[in-house]
């Protein structure tokens, strides 16, 4: 296999350019090309949800897409999220506080799949916040501490964003 | 003191976690790394005729390719593991087993025996290339009578799975406490019924994986697997491979889920690190969800004949059950689910009457193992239906009947009249639980339901409400260790044998530590999941880390405590007696404002000729403390399902689901309530959605996520947890194990509550899952039934 394609794909802000095999799974160029292991593969059939992603601001499954398709794209993981002085960010505390995850292994996929949920979703509802984690299987938790974490994440991003437009005003 | 034992401490583990910086073992990475494929059986039961490995071998990229011939004589088959299969002699002479030798090659010898086994395997530079070769191979097979069903599998003359397994019986055993026969003859009523609980797949979300690195050097292998039993895997390389077991360090990193199945030695963590010493690289294996829904160890798939005599007013005088294991092509856990079934039967009732016939048979399946709950689900399943039928029978409130036939706070400890498996006497340490069931009633206001469920019958509305109770032998042991040691930073090591897959084992035990020790959890480090950090260890599975690890770190750190307490004492010029720990700090009594820290107690512990340590202290800070279990503890809990039922499509919808549950001392509430939480999950998931189906020749018909369905965020309510403390006399901390509690009652629970939403229709509901179509299925029946009943 050696008709190698050129991709150039921004992760989390840096510009990796590789030869790549056409059929090589995204969630492989992540994982092994750049090394950003924090996406997992759980099922590589589109179901859990576990590698998902966030691909020029949407999520999708890694597993489903080839690196070729991703060429040109900016590509956000796991491993972004966090804030530059390596604190958690408000979604990642709220799930540490409420204990949203046991073995951790789904956890980067459902973090994607709400960071993307949150952005338009200033004060969810019990229901939106389980219809948008709905395609993201968990086989521990039972996903009831994952609904209150998203809870107190909309919560505490509300009032940063309320803090916030007061310090503006000011 | 208890300070931080009983607090809802957030987790050490989740900062990695959260930030995509846990190590799994497919995120491993090692230079020179070849990547392996297996090429599995399309068929149940087929002779090989001729493996042509020649295409394959020529793919650019590929190294070693393998098959049964090659690993004849050189690697023995996995058997039975003896740390679970044996049978203490007292056990043995109470049920008198009859135990055929049963095995699996590492990959198949001749002949395949379940669709899925490992047949060869390709390493090559990645997977990519492995898979391209894998399929290049070409399997000739001679096909030969699928074996299925396990009641055709008994019978005399059928095709057997495994040579020397006579019948396909692999074991049988027999119990019997008093004489249900009498108690038959003189009872008011007999109820005889089938009861059927599916075959499953644990699915945790992380598939198996396994990586070997073996060093030509030293000769030592260090493999990673994502396993529950580090230590079990390092005994069966050793014993299959031949090898020095000490050689062999198996290291369980993040793990991604377990329940069980990922507890069963497999095949292929034998193979990876045979391989990596034929090849001299490290070789990795990442398992996909085919290869997981076909190959990982399955489990349950129970099925139970009962006879059950009672009276008039409910109670039960004997319980009598013949019930089958379909244990697939290997059984290699013994008796562990059947004997759990066994002496869970009866729960939290009293029957004194009591006979069990169990025969685990082979049949051309994936082989079952051990799956949260391990044979309890499926005793419970049974038992609760039993008690729904008794009262549906007798037209009373099954809490009526529940409430008649349950033992009594003040007959505590109650003494069942049989053994445990480990051959301690059957005897329920603690609880109380009619109070459990009343504080259960009280949390679904059981009255108002019952009237608002009349209510909504006349709207042509069909809710329901079921009830599960369950009393569960937990904190198995043989045993669990701590090894505790202080660095020169003053931070304390804990080693322990236990390796977590999501329970928070660096959590909980810390706590544990903290107390004894007069510490905080963030001064003690938990080194869990690799065998190289003490001698001995189990693992975690049967609800028992809590208790054994538990009890071992607790136990340890009182050693250490002692030790750190003379040494201080010397530095302190005081009387070790005289001598406290407080967050960190150590004084005397007498004067809390001097203090020194373990920094300088690990300073004075060194050995040395100037200041030496008195002679009776030997030097360094370092303890070892093994825990063993007199037997198991009782925890116990009681379910409560909420249901609606649409009769025109069988669709059934959980509106609520409660539960009250005993586990002894909480360690840490936040983490406890999660286990509830994720065991009713997958409770649920076995009542409603999952089942593990294979057609008449033995192949799968649920190989995907679109056909194995497991629960989503969807279909799970928010449980209504209580809590009952009961505490356990059999460990120090007065512990009982909670991780595999949730997934019991759920099956039962929901059934009952559909039977109720149900109850002008004559329905009976005694095999799982309960999908709609099932379900439609015999709300048409029951309707025609009653039709004709009408029109005579």
């Amino acid at each position: 296999m050696s008709n190698k394609v050129q991709v150039e794909i921004t992760i989390n802000g840096k510009i990796v350019q590789k030869e790549v095999e056409p059929r090589l799974l995204l969630t492989d160029f992540i994982r092994d090309e750049c090394n950003h292991t924090g996406t997992h593969l759980g099922c590589e059939h589109g179901v859990c949800g576990a590698c998902t992603i966030l691909l020029d601001n949407e999520p999708v499954r890694g597993c489903l897409m080839f690196a070729v398709q991703a060429d040109g794209s900016e590509i956000q993981t796991v491993e972004s999220l966090k804030n530059a002085d390596g604190t958690l960010n408000v979604l990642q505390q709220s799930f540490s506080d409420n204990h949203a995850l046991q073995c951790g292994f789904c956890t980067p996929g459902f973090l994607m799949t709400l960071t993307h949920f949150l952005e338009d979703h200033q004060n969810p509802s019990e229901k939106e916040i389980r219809e948008a984690i709905s395609g993201n299987l968990c086989r521990c938790t039972g996903y009831a501490n994952i609904i209150k974490a998203v809870q107190q994440a909309a919560k505490t991003l509300q009032n940063e964003e309320m803090n916030h437009s007061v310090i503006s005003a000011q | 003191m208890k300070k931080y034992v009983g607090q809802s401490i957030k987790r050490k583990e989740d900062y990695r976690l959260v930030t995509g910086t846990g190590q799994f073992v497919a995120d491993i990475k090692l230079a020179g790394m070849l990547e392996a494929v297996f090429v599995r059986s399309p068929q149940s039961h087929a002779r090989i005729r001729k493996i042509d490995i020649s295409k394959a071998k020529e793919l650019p990229g590929v190294h070693v390719i393998l098959i049964g011939d090659d690993i004849k004589g050189k690697i023995k088959p996995i058997t039975q593991f003896e740390s679970h299969s044996a049978v203490p002699p007292n056990v043995a002479k109470e049920i008198n087993p009859k135990i055929q030798f049963n095995y699996e090659s590492v990959l198949a010898v001749d002949k395949v025996m379940y669709v899925g086994q490992p047949v060869a395997v390709v390493v090559a530079d990645n997977r990519y290339i492995a898979e391209d070769a894998a399929d290049l191979i070409k399997v000739d097979y001679e096909q030969l009578t699928p074996i299925v069903n396990p009641f055709e599998a008994m019978k005399e003359g059928s095709p057997l799975v495994q040579e020397q397994v006579e019948q396909n019986i692999q074991m049988e055993f027999h119990l019997n406490l008093g004489d249900a026969r009498l108690a038959e003859q003189q009872a008011d009523h007999i109820l005889k019924t089938r009861v059927h609980t599916p075959r499953l797949s644990s699915n945790p979300i992380e598939t198996r994986g396994v990586i070997a690195d073996y060093d030509l050097r030293t000769e030592q292998t260090h493999v990673w697997s994502a396993t529950q039993l580090p230590f079990e895997v390092r005994a069966t390389i050793a014993h299959c491979l031949g090898w020095t077991e000490q050689n062999i360090r198996v290291t369980a990193p993040d793990v991604g889920g377990g329940f069980g199945p990922k507890g069963g030695v497999h095949p292929e963590e034998i193979v990876i690190p045979y391989i990596s010493n034929l090849v001299g690289r490290p070789v990795k294996w990442v398992e996909d969800r085919l290869e997981h829904l076909t190959s990982a160890r399955q489990s349950r798939d129970q099925i139970h004949d009962v006879v059950v005599a009672y009276r008039n007013d409910g109670t039960i005088l004997s319980l009598r059950d013949e019930f089958v294991v379909d244990s697939g092509a290997v059984n290699f856990f013994g008796f562990t689910c059947a004997y759990n079934t066994a002496y869970h039967l009866r729960g939290a009732f009293k029957i004194p009457n009591f006979e069990v016939t169990s025969r685990i048979v082979l049949t051309n399946k994936t082989p079952n193992v051990p799956f949260r709950g391990a044979g309890r689900p499926e005793a419970v399943f049974t038992m609760d239906r039993v008690i729904d039928m008794i009262a549906r029978k007798l037209k009373l409130d099954p809490v009526e009947v529940i409430k008649k036939n349950m033992i009594q706070a003040h007959e505590m400890p109650y003494d069942q009249g049989i053994l445990v498996k480990d051959g301690a006497r059957l005897i329920y340490d603690s609880g109380d639980y009619p109070a459990a069931l009343n504080q259960a009633l009280e949390m679904v206001e059981y009255d108002s339901f019952r009237k608002r469920q009349k209510e909504l019958k006349k709207e042509g509305k069909n809710i329901g409400i079921g009830i599960s109770t369950y009393v569960e032998g937990t904190g198995a042991g043989p045993f669990e260790g701590a090894l505790l040691s202080v660095d020169s930073t003053g931070k304390v090591i804990a080693h322990l044998g236990a390796s977590p897959q999501g329970q928070g084992h660096e959590t909980v035990f810390a706590q544990i530590g903290a107390d004894a020790l007069g510490l905080t959890p963030d001064d003690i480090v938990i080194k869990v999941g690799d065998t190289a950090v003490l001698p001995f260890g189990a693992g975690t599975y049967a609800s028992r880390s809590a208790v054994n690890a538990g009890s071992a770190m607790h136990e340890a750190s009182l050693k250490l405590r002692k030790k750190i307490v003379a040494i201080a004492g010397i530095i302190l010029g005081t009387p070790p007696e005289e001598v406290e720990m407080e967050d960190g700090k150590i004084f005397s009594k007498e004067n809390r404002s001097h203090s020194i820290t373990l920094q300088d107690v690990y300073k004075r512990a060194r050995p040395a000729a100037r200041p030496p340590l008195p002679p009776e202290i030997e030097p360094g800070l370092q303890v070892t403390h093994y825990f063993v279990p007199p037997t198991v503890t009782f925890a116990s809990s009681v379910h409560i399902a909420e249901v609606e039922v649409d009769k025109e499509t069988g669709f059934v919808e959980l509106q609520n689901y409660s539960v009250v549950h005993d586990c002894g001392t909480v360690i840490n509430p936040m983490i406890v309530d999660g286990q509830v939480q994720g065991g009713v999950a997958q409770g649920i998931g076995s009542a409603l959605y999952e089942e593990i189906v294979y057609d008449q020749n033995g192949q799968l018909l649920t190989g995907t996520y679109m056909d194995y369905l497991l629960p989503t965020s969807m279909e799970i309510p928010t449980v209504k947890k209580g809590h009952q403390e009961f505490l356990s006399t059999r460990n120090p901390l007065g512990i009982k194990g909670v991780g595999e509690g949730g997934a019991i009652s759920p099956p039962a629970a929901i059934a009952n509550a559909i039977v109720d939403a149900l109850s002008d229709l004559d329905i009976v509901i005694n095999q799982l899952p309960v999908s709609p179509s099932r379900l439609r299925g015999l709300i048409k029946e029951a309707e025609k039934k009653q039709n004709s009943i009408l029109s005579k």
